[in-house]
C-alpha cells in the first residue's frame, strides 16, 4: 500500500466485513456502470521522495531567479527567518478554520493580533481576518460600497490605480451589475476636478484611488474624502501595506475602506502567490465587512478568549442574499503578517521604507545622469518605485539585464519602465544596473 | 496540544526599546525626505519585542491549537487528510519562491511548466479539457466557474439566462457565489436522502436558467445516481452543469465529473490534493471546463508552444481577470508534488479508501446515533444526533465532548436538512486503529449522555479554554487589542 495509506489487506477485509461488502467497489454500487472508470488515470507511476526532488530540481533549473528591481504591486522585501519557523509549526499549518474555539485559540489569537496590526497600520478601526490578494480585496470593497449605498451601483476608479487591480475590479463589476467609470489622470495623478464632476451625478456608491499609485507616485488626497462623503459615496483607498509604516494612512485621509496587498510585509514573491489581501474599515461599517472576523469574549471560567464573531453577515448564513462569497482564505498568511510586524515593529517598518526611499531616489538620479532615461513625472513625489521614460528599447534593456542576472523593472503598456528598490537592494546592485543602462545605445545619448 | 491556556497577546509582551530586527546599511546616499503632509502623523502602534520573545510567544500559542498532525480531524466536507511534508519543501524551493510574477517568460519556464503540468493532470483526473489554476480558493473557483458559464451564454447572445439552480442541501458558498456572479438563485428541494428529484428539477428548467450547481456525492455523502438524466435535462434546456468539487475525494479512481456530464467544475487543492488548510487558507480552487469552453477561462492562461516552451496567453472571449497573478502558485506546487507522490496507483486507491473509512464508522455507530439516510455513503455521512433523543444532549454537546477526548469535532448543524446534523468525513489517511478508537469514544459519549448528561452538556472540560460566550462577542464586538 502507498506510504500515505495505513490500510493493510487484513484491515480492508475486516472493515468491509463490518460494512457487509465483499469488495470496496461494492460501496460504489450506486454509481451507474457507464460512469465507472474502466481504465487507470494517465498519470505517471508513483514517485519516491527522491524522484519528486529530482523532478522539481529539473523544473527549478529552467527558472532564473534575478536581482529584483521589479515591483508593480509586489515587492522583494527581506523575510526574517523566524517567520518560516513559526508558520511551519504544524499546529498552525495543518489546522482548518477555527470552528471549535476551545482547541483553536492559537489560530484565533493570531488573527486577532493581525486585525489589530492592520487596523493601526492603515489608521482604521477594524480589519477582517484576511482576503485573497489586493486586487480581489479591492473588488470586494467595491461590492461592499454598493451594498452599503443600496440603490446606487456606480463606482469611480481612478485611472492611476494599478491596471492589474483595475482589471479584476472590472471583471467583478461586470458580473455583479456594477458600472465602473474611470476618473481621468492628469500628469500622473488622479484628476480631482474630473472626480468632482463625475460625483455630481449623485449616483456614485464608491470612489477607488491608490497611493502609491500605478506609477509609484504618492498622491495627495487632501479634501477628497469630504468630496466623496458630500456625494454620499464611500472612499476606498488601495495602499501597499509596508509603505503605511511611513505614509499618511487611509484613516488620516478620511477613507472609509482601506484595502490592498500585504505581500510587501516580507512575503516571498512565489511567482504570484500566496499573497495576502487586507481590508479595513470603520466601526460603523463592520457589519458590511466581508469574510471572517475574530473578536474577544470570555469563556465559562471568565477568561479572556477569542472566537469567530459577527457570523450572521457571512455567506453560509446569508446564502443567496450574500454580497460576498468569501469564507476562510489566507489564514496562514495573516500569521505571516503578524509575525513580520511583530519582528519589525514601527521602527523596522520605517527603516525598511527609508532604505527603499533612499535607494530608489539614488537609482533614479543615477539613471537620469546616464542621459538614457528620465523620470516621467519629475515633479511628483515617490517612495520606492518610479516610472522612467526612455528611448532605449525596454525589451532589449530587460534582455541585457537578465543576461547579467538582473530584473531591471516592469515594462508598462506605454513602453516605459517601472522600477522599484527595497531595503534588499544594495548600492552595488544599483550601480551595476546603472552601468548596464549606460552600455545600451539609445537616441538620447 | 497543551491543555493549559496561554492566552497572552503579543501587545502585552511589548516593551519600549526592544526590537526583533536588524537591517544593514545599503550604502545609498540619503535624499530629501517626502513632504510632511504625505507622511503619517504617528507611528503605528505595533509591539516592540525581541526575537526570542516572539518565537516563544507564537510557539506557546500554537500549543493551544489542534491540527491534522495533532490528531483525528473528521470535519465533514473539509477533507482533512494528511499533508505530506515533502510538499512543503517543494513549495519553498528558492528557485521557485524567488520568482517575481512579472519576470520575462524565458526566465520562468520551470514555473510555467509546473503550472501547465498540474493543469493537465487535473484535466485528466476531472475528465475536463483544460483547467485554470488562477482562483485562490474553492469559493473563488465557484465564482470563476459561474463567470465562465455567463461568458459562454453571453457569447451566444443568450442574455436571458439569469438564474442558477442549487439544491437546498448545497454548500453555503454555492448560492453566495451565484449572487456575487449576478445570478438569481433558485433552490430545488432535495428528496429525503438529499438527492435531487429529477422531475422537480425538470419543472424548474427553462431558458432563464444559466446553470445547475451540484456536488456529487452531495453533502450527505450520497451519490446522485440519476446524474446522467440530470445532465441530459440540463443540457436539453440549454443550461450548463456545474460541479462543486468540494466532495471530489471519494470519486478519485472511480468516476470523473466530465464523464458524468458536468461542463464546468472546481477542485479544492486543499481538500482532495492534500495542501495544508493553514488555519483557513491559503487554498487554491482551480476551475476546469469541457472542450469548447476553454476560451472563456480567465486571463491569463498558460499554454505549451509547438517548440516545447511555455507562454502566457490571453483570449478575447475570456471572462476577464479574476486575479492579478496566476493564483496561489506555491499551493499549486504542493498539489503537484502530491499527485506525483501518489502516482497512478495511489490516485486510483485514495477515493476507495476514503469511502471505506466513512462507511466503516457509519456502520459501527448506527445503533447509537440516528442515521437518517440508510444507504451506502461515499467519503462522508451525516448523523442526526443521538438515536436516543430523551437525554437532551445535542450535537453541539457531542462535538464539545469529543474535544475532551482529543479529537477535532465533525462539522455540525450542516447540512440544514436535519436539526442535529453531525457530518463525519474521515479521509483515506486514517488507520483502522484510529477509527476504532474514535468509534469507542463516540460510543462512550452516547453512554455518558444517558448516565451523566450534565457531563456532556457542559463539555469541554479538558481543553485550553471552555465554551466561549458567543453572544457577548457579537453584542459588543472587540476586534482589536485597542478595543479591550
Amino acid at each position: 500500500m502507498h506510504r500515505y495509506f495505513p490500510h493493510t489487506q487484513a484491515d480492508i477485509e475486516a472493515m468491509l466485513a463490518r460494512c457487509g461488502a465483499g469488495d470496496i467497489r461494492d460501496l460504489y454500487s450506486d454509481v451507474p456502470e457507464q460512469l465507472v472508470m474502466r481504465r487507470d488515470y494517465e498519470v505517471p507511476e508513483q514517485m519516491s521522495e527522491q524522484q519528486v526532488r529530482e523532478y522539481f530540481k529539473g523544473l527549478c533549473d529552467k527558472n532564473q531567479p534575478l536581482v529584483c528591481f521589479a515591483g508593480n504591486g509586489f515587492y522583494n522585501h527581506y523575510a526574517p527567518s523566524i517567520i518560516d519557523a513559526v508558520i511551519r509549526r504544524s499546529e498552525f499549518l495543518t489546522a482548518y478554520t477555527p470552528y471549535q474555539p476551545e482547541i483553536s485559540q492559537g489560530t484565533l489569537q493570531y488573527i486577532f493580533e493581525y486585525q489589530t496590526m492592520m487596523a493601526t497600520l492603515t489608521g482604521m478601526e477594524v480589519s477582517n481576518a484576511s482576503m485573497y490578494d489586493g486586487a480581489t480585496a479591492t473588488a470586494e470593497a467595491m461590492m461592499m460600497a454598493v451594498s452599503h449605498a443600496r440603490k446606487r451601483n456606480r463606482v469611480l476608479l481612478s485611472a492611476t490605480v494599478a491596471p492589474a487591480v483595475g482589471a479584476v475590479v472590472d471583471t467583478y463589476a461586470s458580473y455583479h451589475g456594477i458600472t465602473v467609470d474611470r476618473i481621468a489622470e492628469t500628469d500622473g495623478i488622479t484628476d480631482l476636478s474630473d472626480m468632482e464632476s463625475k460625483l455630481a451625478a449623485g449616483d456614485v456608491a464608491g470612489v477607488i484611488v491608490a497611493s502609491p499609485n500605478r506609477y509609484g507616485i504618492v498622491e495627495d488626497y487632501s479634501g477628497v474624502a469630504d468630496k466623496c462623503h458630500q456625494a454620499k459615496a464611500l472612499l476606498i483607498m488601495n495602499c501597499v501595506a509596508s509603505d503605511l509604516g511611513v505614509l499618511r494612512t487611509p484613516g488620516e485621509w478620511g477613507a472609509d475602506i482601506a484595502v490592498g496587498d500585504a505581500q510587501s510585509l516580507g512575503m516571498p514573491l512565489n511567482y504570484g502567490g500566496p499573497y495576502l489581501g487586507y481590508i479595513c474599515t470603520t466601526k460603523s461599517l463592520i457589519r458590511k465587512l466581508p469574510g471572517r472576523i475574530v473578536g474577544a469574549t470570555t469563556d465559562a471560567k471568565g477568561r479572556r478568549v477569542f472566537v469567530l464573531t459577527l457570523q450572521a453577515r457571512e455567506q453560509h448564513i446569508r446564502r443567496d442574499k450574500a454580497t460576498s462569497n468569501i469564507c476562510s482564505n489566507q489564514g496562514l498568511m495573516a500569521l505571516y503578517a503578524a509575525v513580520y510586524l511583530s519582528t519589525m515593529g514601527a521602527e523596522g517598518l520605517r527603516e525598511v521604507a527609508e532604505k527603499g526611499y533612499h535607494g530608489a531616489h539614488y537609482l533614479a538620479s543615477e539613471l537620469e545622469k546616464t542621459g538614457q532615461m528620465k523620470l516621467k513625472y519629475p515633479e511628483r513625489p515617490f517612495l520606492n518605485e518610479f516610472l522612467m521614460s526612455t528611448d532605449i528599447d525596454v525589451d532589449d534593456l530587460i534582455a541585457r539585464c537578465v543576461a547579467e542576472g538582473i530584473l531591471p523593472g516592469v515594462k508598462t503598456s506605454e513602453g516605459e519602465i517601472l522600477i522599484a528598490v527595497t531595503e534588499i537592494n544594495t548600492r552595488k546592485e544599483i550601480d551595476r544596473l546603472v552601468e548596464i543602462v549606460k552600455s545600451v545605445k539609445g537616441k538620447m545619448s | 496540544m497543551n491543555r493549559k491556556y496561554y492566552g497572552k497577546t503579543i501587545f502585552e509582551l511589548s516593551h519600549p526599546g526592544r526590537r526583533g530586527y536588524h537591517i544593514a546599511d545599503t550604502g545609498c546616499p540619503e535624499s530629501e525626505p517626502l513632504p510632511e503632509g504625505l507622511l503619517r502623523a504617528d507611528a503605528p502602534r505595533l509591539p516592540e519585542v525581541d526575537e526570542p520573545t516572539i518565537v516563544r510567544h507564537y510557539t506557546n500559542m500554537s500549543a493551544n491549537n489542534f491540527g491534522v498532525d495533532s490528531g483525528f480531524y473528521p470535519l465533514g466536507s473539509c477533507t482533512m487528510k494528511y499533508n505530506p511534508k515533502i510538499n512543503e519543501e517543494m513549495a519553498a524551493l528558492p528557485q521557485m519562491a524567488a520568482l517575481h510574477p512579472n519576470q520575462p517568460e524565458s526566465t520562468v519556464q520551470g514555473a510555467l511548466e509546473a503550472y501547465h503540468t498540474l493543469q493537465q493532470l487535473l484535466s485528466e483526473i476531472g475528465g475536463m479539457s483544460e483547467f485554470t489554476l488562477n482562483p485562490f480558493a474553492g469559493a473563488h473557483g465557484e465564482l470563476t466557474g459561474l463567470m465562465v458559464i455567463r461568458a459562454y451564454h453571453r457569447s451566444r447572445g443568450d442574455h436571458g439566462r439569469t438564474k442558477v439552480i442549487v439544491p437546498d442541501s448545497a454548500h453555503g458558498t454555492n448560492p453566495a457565489s451565484a449572487a456575487v456572479a449576478g445570478l438569481k438563485v433558485v433552490e430545488v428541494k432535495s428528496r429525503p436522502d438529499g438527492t435531487v428529484d429529477v422531475d422537480d428539477l425538470r419543472a424548474l428548467l427553462d431558458d432563464s436558467v444559466a446553470a445547475v450547481m451540484l456536488t456529487n456525492p452531495n453533502t450527505l455523502g450520497i451519490f446522485e445516481t440519476h446524474i446522467p438524466e440530470i445532465a441530459e435535462a440540463v443540457h436539453a434546456a440549454g443550461a450548463l452543469l456545474y460541479y462543486d468539487g468540494a466532495n471530489l475525494n471519494p470519486m478519485l479512481g472511480m468516476a470523473r465529473p466530465g464523464d458524468m456530464g458536468f461542463d464546468v467544475m472546481h477542485i479544492n487543492l486543499h481538500k482532495t490534493f492534500s495542501t495544508p488548510h493553514g488555519g483557513g487558507g491559503p487554498g487554491s480552487g482551480p476551475v476546469g471546463v469541457r472542450a469548447g469552453l476553454e476560451q472563456f477561462l480567465p486571463n491569463p492562461r498558460v499554454v505549451k508552444n509547438a517548440d516545447g516552451t511555455f507562454s502566457l496567453t490571453t483570449s478575447d472571449g475570456s471572462l476577464g481577470n479574476i486575479s492579478a497573478t496566476l493564483g496561489n502558485f506555491a499551493v499549486q506546487l504542493r498539489a503537484l508534488s502530491y499527485i506525483l507522490s501518489l502516482g497512478r496507483e495511489g490516485l486510483m486507491k485514495a477515493g476507495q479508501l476514503a469511502t471505506l473509512n466513512a462507511n466503516y464508522i457509519k456502520e459501527s455507530l448506527r445503533d447509537l446515533y440516528k442515521l437518517p439516510i440508510d444507504k451506502v455513503c461515499k467519503h462522508e455521512f451525516v448523523f442526526d444526533g443521538l438515536a436516543d433523543k430523551s437525554t437532551g444532549v445535542t450535537t453541539l454537546d457531542i462535538a464539545k465532548r469529543l474535544l475532551d477526548y482529543g479529537y477535532h469535532a465533525p462539522t455540525i448543524y450542516f447540512p440544514l436538512l436535519f436539526h442535529e446534523s453531525l457530518m463525519i468525513e474521515p479521509t483515506e489517511t486514517e488507520s483502522r486503529e484510529t477509527l476504532d478508537e474514535f468509534i469507542d469514544v463516540m460510543r462512550t459519549i452516547a453512554r455518558e449522555a444517558i448516565e451523566d448528561p450534565e457531563l456532556v452538556k457542559t463539555a469541554p472540560h479538558d481543553t485550553p479554554v471552555s465554551r466561549p460566550d458567543d453572544t457577548q462577542a457579537a453584542l459588543t464586538p472587540k476586534v482589536t487589542f485597542f478595543d479591550l
